[in-house]
């Protein structure tokens, strides 16, 4: 052990210090990005146990099916999904050692989420249109929903898909930072890292949705 | 976090070079910068708590008289000065909030987190320092937009540090607009601020210990600040999706909690108390911690059950999750559910007791010097224990309906957040102030202070017990209105004279910082011969902490009074040579 720590922060390139756990510092920013991601579940599932909460104890609660529709948001699902898929396609590639698939690949995943906020923001007008509000109904939309149940639905449909939007949103930022990353670093193993963390974030964001059209669309 | 990895390298390799006034003091990513900034916030923001209580006090010894000074600021009184009900709703409830979110987190889990993790578990600095510093700039922050809420129109919140709903939902109610808004809005960045350290505070304890520093060498402070981030990590983002929908609620006409709007007051009290009761142990495990590692140093003993001690921490951080019903006995509930939590409640007393006695175990039969830092952390576990015995009667539910919402909680509370919390943050300030600031704090303004704040906290805060007894209803305006409550108002008179001599022992505090800041004598480096890490680096520790070679690790945190050794400590970093070469 005392070998170990003879040759330790005096020298001048990046050193790995001795130190008690098996993990690199390559790897703290992962673990960081776990610990983030179990912080941000519970954010996440405050908002869904409030719904489920609201919902269990509503008499007039609508059919989210009436009032949503399905088809739209099942092709968004399916988007996502597929961007989760070019994700891994993108980490393989650069594990590979081929920087521009990885870039593309990137740039599709990038794609994908911003086509998927395209389309919750189009779902969104269109359902603000027909009388569905965050704070209340209004207009025909009152046809398919009544009373206070559906005032509720109104607001955690908008606050729950709008904090996973933003969530989306800000891994499409995200993810075009990273292609910045792995462009300005010629050996495709030095972003390797800065692409799996990223991929994290996505999957779980993807995960998320998952939860969410289930939970709000189809149950 | 690309770019934090990367700036953690640079640290890592690039060692010494001379930064700009900016960088070193204001935009500095070195931890043990970013503990003092924390320390400086909480101490600051103290004082304004700490007034914002004496206007409480005096309104209630003195009920609807000018409170001196305060004149120009109640000025639509006659005679001006008089504290009137939205304005007394204002100081109770900013009291709290800015005690509990910006003075204990920011000194215990923020000042104490940031300097004694790296320097305790033989790292250079976080993991992420990008990120801490953004952690305590974030934090900085929450407190400007908490204090900003003093002066918008319609005053700051004013519904209770809890901030039930309907009344904090419905501005009309209180006739608060802006200000309950920037309370929903601090907390909500600050539990951004929040969420960065605990990241920083868990990967930098899992990944950067020295070698040699086994999960079980860590000194117990570290252990329970590392409890304390998991706590922190879990439990603030319920707090912060609930601020949301509560502003949400109040700007955007939604109706999460709103009854006219189909909404649920209860779901309020719910995420509240599931963010609130871990909450409460984030505040108490550092100065727990704090306490096992000063107790020890000394009394010249090593800790009685080290591993009891950390077992019992992991065990009152899960049990904290299962009791946060206990907070809405009177709510409403089915009287089963109640049972189920008055039980789970009674069970905290089991590891809560295994760290009393503990405790005393480590002060048994040891040779105990009565410096400053040890009578803190005595101060700590002695009023701790009255208030954890104060909590079992509110655990039981039929005691808990007769004393709900008195005096009685009011005094639970400070028992176990100004007796244990604070106590402990004082023990931690005069232990590490000459790591920290490199010269020794006096001694005798250090008694005074003791003295001082043990006394009159003792004097403030135990009749409250008794006239929570005999009614005396938390947050009431004025108690002269009410004919049963009459009778005890020479408590209150009692209680106030208590709290402005409180008030006055801190100013000891006051000078015996900052005199010795500036004039105090230059600590060694290791000042109470204690055996832990941050003693083996100089005082103040130095950017990166330790020369060219990080300490490597030998033994346990509290090896004192062993008969193996010279002096009559074993420091960590001392390899077992010479034990071997007697051996032979």
């Amino acid at each position: 052990m005392s070998a170990a720590t003879s040759h330790a922060a005096s020298t001048s390139h990046a050193v790995v210090e001795p130190a008690e756990s098996p993990l690199t510092p390559e790897s703290w920013g992962k673990l960081g990005m776990w610990i983030f991601l179990a912080g941000d579940a519970v954010g996440f599932g405050t908002l869904l146990a409030a719904y489920g909460g609201m919902r269990a104890t509503s008499a007039d609660w609508p059919s989210p099916y009436d009032v949503l529709g399905i088809n739209l948001t099942a092709a968004m699902t399916f988007l996502l999904i597929c961007s989760s898929v070019t994700m891994v396609k993108a980490l393989e590639w650069l594990g590979k050692g081929d920087r521009s698939k990885a870039k593309m690949f990137l740039l599709f995943t990038a794609l994908g989420g911003a086509i998927f906020v395209g389309c919750q923001a189009f779902e969104w007008t269109k359902l603000i249109r027909e009388g569905l509000h965050i704070n209340g109904i209004t207009g025909h939309a009152l046809e398919l929903a009544k009373g206070h149940g559906a005032t509720l639905f109104g607001t955690s449909f908008f606050i729950i898909t709008g904090f996973h939007g933003l969530h989306v949103t800000a891994g499409v930022i995200y993810l075009l930072s990273v292609v910045g990353v792995v462009s300005r670093r010629p050996d495709p193993a030095a972003s390797y890292n800065v692409v799996e963390i990223v991929g994290l974030y996505w999957h779980f964001v993807d995960l998320v949705w998952i939860m969410v059209f289930t939970f709000m669309y189809l149950l | 976090m690309s770019a934090t990895t990367a700036t953690a390298h640079a640290h890592t390799t690039h060692g010494h070079h001379e930064l700009g006034f900016v960088r070193t003091y204001i935009f500095s990513t070195d931890h043990k910068m970013i503990a003092r900034q924390f320390l400086f916030l909480g101490l600051c923001m103290m004082i304004i708590g700490g007034l914002l209580a004496l206007l409480v006090r005096w309104q209630l010894a003195w009920p609807e008289t000018p409170i001196p000074g305060m004149a120009h600021i109640f000025t639509e009184t006659t005679p001006p000065g008089i504290i009137q009900p939205p304005q007394y709703n204002m100081a109770f409830t900013m009291h709290a909030t800015i005690m509990i979110f910006f003075v204990i987190m920011p000194i215990l889990a923020g000042s104490f987190g940031n300097f004694c993790i790296p320097l305790m578990i033989g790292a250079r600095d976080m993991a992420f320092p990008f990120l801490n510093m953004l952690s305590y700039w974030v934090t900085f922050t929450a407190g400007l937009i908490m204090l900003s809420g003093f002066f918008v129109e319609g005053g700051h919140a004013a519904a209770g540090w809890t901030s039930y709903v309907p009344l904090s939902a419905v501005p009309e109610y209180t006739g608060v607009n802006w200000g309950q808004n920037l309370w929903c809005i601090s907390l909500f960045t600050m539990g951004i601020g929040s969420m960065m350290g605990s990241i920083n505070y868990i990967t930098t304890i899992i990944n950067m210990r020295a070698p040699g520093m086994r999960l079980f060498r860590m000194p117990l402070v570290v252990w329970s600040l590392f409890i304390t981030a998991i706590l922190l990590l879990l439990a603030l983002p319920v707090l912060t999706s609930g601020v949301a929908m509560l502003l949400f609620d109040r700007t955007l006409g939604t109706s999460w909690f709103k009854p006219s709007g189909g909404g649920e007051p209860l779901l309020w009290q719910h995420l509240f108390w599931y963010f609130g009761h871990p909450e409460v142990y984030i505040l108490i495990l550092p100065a727990m911690g704090i306490a096992s590692e000063i107790l020890p140093v000394f009394s010249r003993k090593p800790i009685f059950g080290y591993h009891a001690m950390a077992f019992s921490m992991i065990g009152i951080a899960f049990l904290s999750w299962i009791v946060y019903g206990h907070h809405m006995f009177v709510s409403g509930m089915n009287p089963r559910l109640g049972m189920a939590f008055t039980v789970s409640t009674m069970i905290i007393a089991v590891p809560s007791a295994i760290k009393t006695f503990n405790w005393l175990g480590t002060l048994w039969g040891g040779r105990i010097q009565f410096k400053v830092p040890m009578l803190f952390a005595l101060g700590f576990v002695s009023m701790f224990v009255i208030g954890g015995l104060s909590g079992i009667f509110m655990a039981s539910t039929p005691v808990d309906i007769y004393i709900q919402d008195t005096y009685f909680i009011v005094a639970h509370i400070h028992y176990v957040v100004f007796g244990g919390s604070i106590f402990g943050a004082f023990a931690a300030i005069y232990f590490w102030f000459p790591k920290m600031f490199g010269r020794m704090t006096n001694p005798l303004l250090g008694h005074l202070h003791f003295w001082g704040t043990l006394i009159f906290f003792n004097w403030v805060f135990f009749p409250m017990h008794i006239i929570g007894v005999g009614g005396q209803m938390r947050r009431i305006y004025n108690p002269m209105q009410y004919e049963f409550l009459q009778h005890q108002q020479h408590w209150n008179v009692f209680m106030t004279y208590g709290a402005i001599f409180l008030g006055l022992s801190q100013l000891f505090f006051v000078v015996n910082f900052f005199w010795s800041l500036f004039a105090g004598r230059k600590a060694p480096m290791n000042p109470w011969n204690s055996t832990t890490l941050e003693w083996t680096a100089p005082s103040p520790p130095p950017h990166l902490n330790w020369g060219p070679v990080l300490p490597t690790v030998y033994r346990g945190p509290y090896e004192y009074s062993d008969p193996e050794a010279t002096e009559d400590y074993l420091p960590q970093t001392q390899a077992p040579a010479r034990v071997r070469a007697r051996a032979h």
